[in-house]
Order: C-alpha cells, then sequence, then structure tokens
C-alpha cells in the first residue's frame, strides 16, 4: 500500500505501511527504518546471537525427543506381546508367567479404582485446607499449617509404604474395617473380609500423598481471588460459607481443576508406597476390601526377575498402557480446564 | 590464568598415570540373583583380601538379569536361583556350565493367633493351603498333622512373593512335585499365577505381612527366617520324618539327591523333596553360570581359581550368613567339571594343586 490511500476496512487513522503513511500525514519525508543509518554492528556478536539461539532450540527440542524415543522404545520392546496377545491383553484377567498368557486388565482397573478413591479422598480434604487456610485460619497459624502441609510431599514414597504396613493397616484393620463392615457390608463395595493388604489401604495412602499437591496450589489459586469477589458476595448478605462456595471457589475452578489433575497424574504413576499396601494379586474384585494391583508396581515387583522374552515384552505393554493413560488423562485435564476458564480470569491466561 | 589451568591439568595427568597399578590386575564381574548377594560379596572381599591381583565384582540384579548378562557376556559369570532353560542354553551355543555354589532353605512361617507350638505340615496340606482349597486352620487336614494342638477356627490368610524370586522357585517347584493339583493348576516358576493370597514384596514384606495379619501364612528364606527369628513350620520329607529347615537338613538334602544326580550330572537338577531321613524337602542348589569356553585364558584361570576356593574354603563361610554349605562328597564331581573349562580349547586348570 504505497501513498496515502487507506482501504476501506481499515478505519484511516491507522497507518497500513510505516513510514509512507508517516511522510504522508506529516508531510515530511522520513526515510525507511531499514535505511536508517546505525552504527555497524560487531560482527562477532552477530554470530553469537545465532549460536544462541541454535543452542536454546537444540536445549528446548531434547525434552520433545526424549518424549519420543520414551515411545519408541516402549513400542519397539512390547511389540512381541502386542503381536501375541492384541487388544484382548487389556480386557483379560489372567497373569501367568509360566503358561506365557498375560492379560492388564486387573492391573489398569486396580490403577484407575486406586487414583480414583484417592481423588475422592483427597479432593475435599486438599480443598478444605486450602479454603481454611485462605479465608478462616488466623493469620498466625497460616505460614506453619502450609509448610506442614506442603512437607508432606517430600516424604519419600517408601516411607509412606512402610508407615502403611505398620500403622495403616493395623489401624485400618481394628478400628475402622468393623464398623464400615457392620453398616455397609452388604454393599458389593464393602463386602468379604478384611485382610490388611487391600485397595482401600492403597487409596487412603494415595490421598494421603497426593493432599500437599492439591491443596498447595488450590491455595495459589484461592489467594489470587482478588478481595472484591469475596466481599462482594458478603456485600450481598452471604455467609461466610456462602461466599466461598459460590464467589471464590467458581472463580479460581480452573486452576482447581488443573491441581486436582495433577494430584491425579502422581497417584496414577505412584509405585513404592502402593504396591506395600494394595496387596499385589493380579484380580478384578468389586470390593475396596479385596487386595489388588497397579500397573506400576506390577512392573516394578516383576521386571528384574523376568526371564523369558515374552515376559519381559508383556511388562513392556504395561508400561505402554500406562503411558497412554497417563498422557490421555493429561491431555483430558488439558481440554477440562480450558473449557471450565473461558469466563473466569484466574489462571486461564496461563494455562 | 591459562597458565595455571594447564598445570593443574598436567599435574593430574601425571597423578593418574603414576597411580595406576604396575602389576596386571585381572577383573571379573558377576551379576544375577538378589538371593546370594551376600555371601557372594562376603566371599568376594575375602578373596581380594588374599589375591589383591583379582579384583571381584557382584551385581545383585535378579537371576533373570545374571542370566541376560551372562548370555550377552556382558558380566563373566551369572548367578541364579533357577537352572536356564533349554532354549536359554541352545541360544549361547550350550556354552554354559551350572557349578552349584551353595544351598538354600525355604521354610514356612506362620502367625495364629494362640498358637505357639511349632506347627507341622505335609506336602499335600501345604498345597492345599497354598491352592486356596484349605480355608480354615482348624481343618481336619491341618490338625490330623498337628496331634495334641489346639488350632483356632480362623480364616487361612496365604502371603506370597509379588516380585519374581528363586524362593518362590523352590517353593512351587517343591509344591508341583507333592501336588499333582498344583503341578496342572499352577506349575513352577520364580513367578506364577497365585489362585489365593496376597502378595508382599520381598523375604521383608512376606514376612511383615505375615506378622501383621492374624492367621496369615508365607514362605520365606531360611537365612532371613533364622536372622529374624521368625516363626517357622517343619515339614514332611519324602522319609515321612518332619524336618525343621536349617543349615545341616538342607545339605542332607542335596547329600540325599546325589544318588540321583551321578557324577556326570549337569547339576540343572532340582532336589526338592529329596531322599534321605534328615533331608528338608523344601531346599534348593543356587548356580553360578560360567561359560564352557572363554575367550581369555587369564581370566579364565583367575575365574575357575576364585570358584575353586568358594567350593571349598568359601564353604565355611556361608552357615553363619544363613545359606546351607554344599556336602563335601559333592567337591569331586565339581572338581571335575572345572577342569573342563578351556580358554581357546586348552583346559585352563590341573586342579586344586597346579593353581
Amino acid at each position: 500500500m504505497v501513498g496515502g490511500a487507506t482501504p476501506d476496512r481499515l478505519s484511516p487513522a491507522m497507518p497500513t505501511t510505516f513510514p509512507q503513511t508517516i511522510a504522508s500525514t506529516t508531510g515530511e519525508s522520513i526515510a525507511p527504518i531499514s535505511t536508517l543509518s546505525a552504527a555497524p554492528r560487531p560482527t562477532r556478536r552477530y554470530y553469537g546471537d545465532r549460536i544462541y539461539r541454535w543452542l536454546l532450540t537444540c536445549l528446548a527440542m531434547t525434552l520433545p525427543l526424549l518424549l519420543v524415543t520414551i515411545v519408541a522404545e516402549l513400542l519397539v520392546s512390547a511389540w512381541p506381546s502386542i503381536h501375541k496377545f492384541g487388544f484382548s491383553f487389556i480386557w483379560t484377567s489372567v497373569w501367568d508367567p509360566v503358561g506365557e498368557v498375560y492379560g492388564a486388565a486387573p492391573m489398569i482397573f486396580g490403577t484407575l479404582v486406586s487414583s480414583l478413591l484417592a481423588l475422592v479422598i483427597a479432593v475435599p480434604l486438599s480443598l478444605g485446607v486450602a479454603i481454611f487456610l485462605t479465608e478462616f485460619a488466623p493469620k498466625w497459624l497460616r505460614q506453619p499449617v502450609a509448610f506442614l502441609v506442603e512437607l508432606l510431599a517430600a516424604i519419600p514414597s517408601v516411607v509412606y509404604g512402610l508407615w502403611g504396613i505398620y500403622v495403616l493397616i493395623p489401624l485400618l484393620r481394628d478400628y475402622a474395617a468393623p464398623p464400615i463392615r457392620a453398616l455397609l457390608g452388604w454393599t458389593p463395595l464393602f463386602s468379604g473380609v478384611f485382610y490388611g493388604n487391600s485397595m482401600l489401604a492403597g487409596g487412603i495412602i494415595l490421598a494421603i500423598m497426593i493432599v500437599p499437591y492439591i491443596a498447595a496450589i488450590s491455595r495459589e489459586v484461592l489467594l489470587a481471588v482478588p478481595a472484591t469477589q469475596r466481599e462482594a458476595a458478603l456485600g450481598l448478605g452471604a455467609t461466610r460459607w456462602e461466599a466461598v462456595w459460590g464467589a471464590v471457589l467458581p472463580y479460581g475452578r480452573a486452576g482447581i481443576i488443573g491441581a486436582v489433575m495433577l494430584g491425579l497424574g502422581r497417584a496414577l504413576g505412584e509405585t513404592m508406597a502402593v504396591t506395600m499396601v494394595i496387596g499385589n494379586r493380579h484380580d478384578i474384585a468389586l470390593s475396596l476390601f479385596q487386595p489388588g494391583y497397579t500397573m506400576a508396581a506390577a512392573i516394578a515387583n516383576e521386571f528384574s526377575e523376568a526371564t523369558s522374552t515374552m515376559y519381559i515384552s508383556a511388562l513392556f505393554e504395561v508400561g505402554l498402557v500406562l503411558f497412554v493413560i497417563t498422557i490421555g488423562v493429561n491431555a483430558f485435564a488439558r481440554l477440562l480446564v480450558w473449557r471450565v476458564a473461558r469466563g473466569t480470569a484466574v489462571g486461564s491466561k496461563a494455562l | 590464568m591459562t597458565k595455571h589451568l594447564t598445570v593443574a591439568v598436567l599435574a593430574i595427568g601425571a597423578i593418574t598415570a603414576v597411580s595406576t597399578p604396575g602389576a596386571a590386575q585381572t577383573k571379573i564381574t558377576g551379576a544375577g540373583s538378589t538371593f546370594s548377594t551376600i555371601l557372594y560379596t562376603d566371599w568376594m572381599q575375602t578373596y581380594n583380601k588374599a589375591h589383591a591381583d583379582v579384583q571381584l565384582n557382584y551385581q545383585s540384579i535378579g537371576s533373570g538379569g545374571g542370566i541376560r548378562q551372562f548370555s550377552d557376556k556382558t558380566v563373566d559369570f551369572g548367578a541364579s536361583d533357577a537352572p536356564m532353560t533349554d532354549s536359554a542354553m541352545a541360544a549361547i551355543q550350550g556354552n554354559v556350565l551350572h557349578i552349584p555354589t551353595e544351598m538354600g532353605g525355604v521354610p514356612p512361617t506362620y502367625n495364629i493367633p494362640g498358637v505357639t507350638a511349632q506347627l507341622k505340615f505335609s506336602g499335600p496340606v501345604l498345597a492345599g493351603i497354598f491352592l486356596g482349597t484349605i480355608t480354615k486352620w482348624n481343618d481336619a487336614r491341618i490338625a490330623a498333622d498337628n496331634p495334641g494342638v489346639k488350632l483356632p477356627d480362623q480364616d487361612i490368610v496365604v502371603v506370597h512373593r509379588s516380585d519374581g524370586s528363586g524362593t518362590s522357585f523352590i517353593f512351587t517347584d517343591y509344591l508341583s512335585k507333592v501336588s499333582p493339583d498344583w503341578a496342572s493348576k499352577v506349575g513352577k516358576g520364580t513367578a506364577v499365577n497365585w489362585p489365593v493370597g496376597l502378595g508382599a514384596k520381598g523375604s521383608e514384606g512376606v514376612s511383615a505381612t505375615v506378622q501383621q495379619t492374624p492367621g496369615a501364612v508365607g514362605y520365606v528364606e531360611l537365612g532371613y527366617a533364622l536372622a529374624n527369628h521368625l516363626p517357622v513350620g517343619a515339614v514332611k520329607n519324602k522319609a515321612g520324618k518332619f524336618i525343621t529347615a536349617s543349615a545341616a537338613t538342607v545339605t542332607a538334602a542335596a547329600a540325599g539327591a546325589m544318588k540321583d544326580m551321578g557324577p556326570t550330572t549337569d547339576f540343572r537338577v532340582s532336589i526338592t523333596n529329596a531322599d534321605g531321613p534328615e533331608a528338608y524337602p523344601i531346599s534348593s542348589f543356587t548356580w553360578m553360570l560360567v561359560h564352557k569356553n572363554y575367550d581369555d585364558a587369564a581370566k579364565a584361570k583367575a575365574i575357575v581359581a576364585y570358584t575353586w576356593w568358594a567350593l571349598t574354603a568359601g564353604q565355611v563361610r556361608a552357615e553363619p550368613l544363613g545359606y546351607a554349605p554344599l556336602p563335601k562328597a559333592m567337591r569331586p564331581w565339581l572338581e571335575a567339571r572345572l577342569k573342563t573349562i578351556t580358554a581357546g580349547g586348552q583346559a585352563v586348570w590341573s586342579g586344586p594343586a597346579g593353581r
């Protein structure tokens, strides 16, 4: 677009081609930027810039490349098992290393159920902690409690497992299971005898492990909610609880869902603590009192002693399935957060 | 700055050049069974003190990993709780010898509230418990083996190993021999499709779960049971006696099995349910896997010398660590087997005198 003629779709005030338009509006002649004389740049800095940019690009590319190599390795090593079992691997319940028949259904079921149970327990708990810390706690209590909650994340997984074996399971067996059985023993969810190592213990341990993640991020999200939201609700006559539930939480829902998904991702991949309390049984059972198995626990347990090629390949396929499920959950989480974030301000830009 | 850097680099280079030992050091690496780790590392440290020119290294990555690395020749010898299968041996053109180095026993351990006496188990009863056909402690079949013991009306909670292990292999091998039901439904292996029970990781997991769960029964390695003073049961052997696992009774099992083995045995034998009045029925060898033919003669010589030391002088170190030594009567057979190891076609060892 040369000269002063501006197209109809643009407002006359908006220059289309700099600097010709300026020249036409001001009447002066200004040379285009490219011919403006500047001090010639030193040659060394110019190459340095290029090298710097190229280096950063390489570093940034290594991570996606790493992901690709992991997927490739999983696929290649799992191929014998994929070829032999096909899709029946996902719904077969038999795991027989002697007869060389492998099916991952109990492990997939166990992973999903234990993670879901962990979420059911952890989300109300973490949200409660976050809301307490931002809304109701006295100022002197906030930092210590927040610190203690975040300290839970620093405890190694194996220590959780040991605590589970020696403290949680006896506690559940002696004090929690009898009343639950008496009240709800007729439901399929709590039927059967409780021996200790069970899906319930696994879910509870996972819940304790993911609480710090969800709580810390939720707290940050709630802190970022502008005070005006709360004050507006209170000004309209809402109670403290109504203000939080109706004005503060919905404002931060995108961030909170992101936090929950982070916790879920952690729960799906957790290995050591789960394998020590879940009972390690290749079985699908509806009752939470029955032992179960998870994919990560199975791989950790059986990989070092797996001798035959098909056995190793089957374990790799379990790893591949776990990888796919984790990717799927993460993709779903992204989608969910994006949909929920439309209409809120907190966190929507970052996500 | 650059001058200082050059001086520093030269100094480091000089120190490393000087510190390399003048005498040629033979490095021998092994990998495999976690069950034998304690004994093998003890052997290697002791041997290295007496023979500074041989450096030994052992990685306990599991029998499966040991067999794999041995077959790939990444390590010089492997260690396994289960013998290599025919197909695995065929994959390396049969270039392997199984040398038994020590023995392990697997006693059953249990936790029954109110029962302090030692329980006796016969083979079919043990199989029934682990198959899930015997579900209560006061079952008539268990009571028949334990006259005079008041058994409670308590559910049996079976605990087995969730990780693959040689201990499971020995135990399931025994159960396959005493129960045709077990042999057809489950079979033997380092990892099997357990019909019932909870899985616990490692012997420590099994023992922790058994001790925490009233009515539980599981199986652990002998050394582990002794070190942790776990209540163990006596098992009925082939001769009909109820035997408690100990180093002596486990060694007696090998002595009893030697009749069936013969001097030309390849030692890939299972000695569970062996003959002999004092033999403990759930016993097994653990093997060191060495090549029949090595490429490096010096290394082969060093390996054979170390192995012979382990099979003779090293055996006294087995019992204090919770393993059972090999019967002395096996030594001539082992000596003859070691003499067959060659490097480049030449035998590397002519016997104990000619080291």
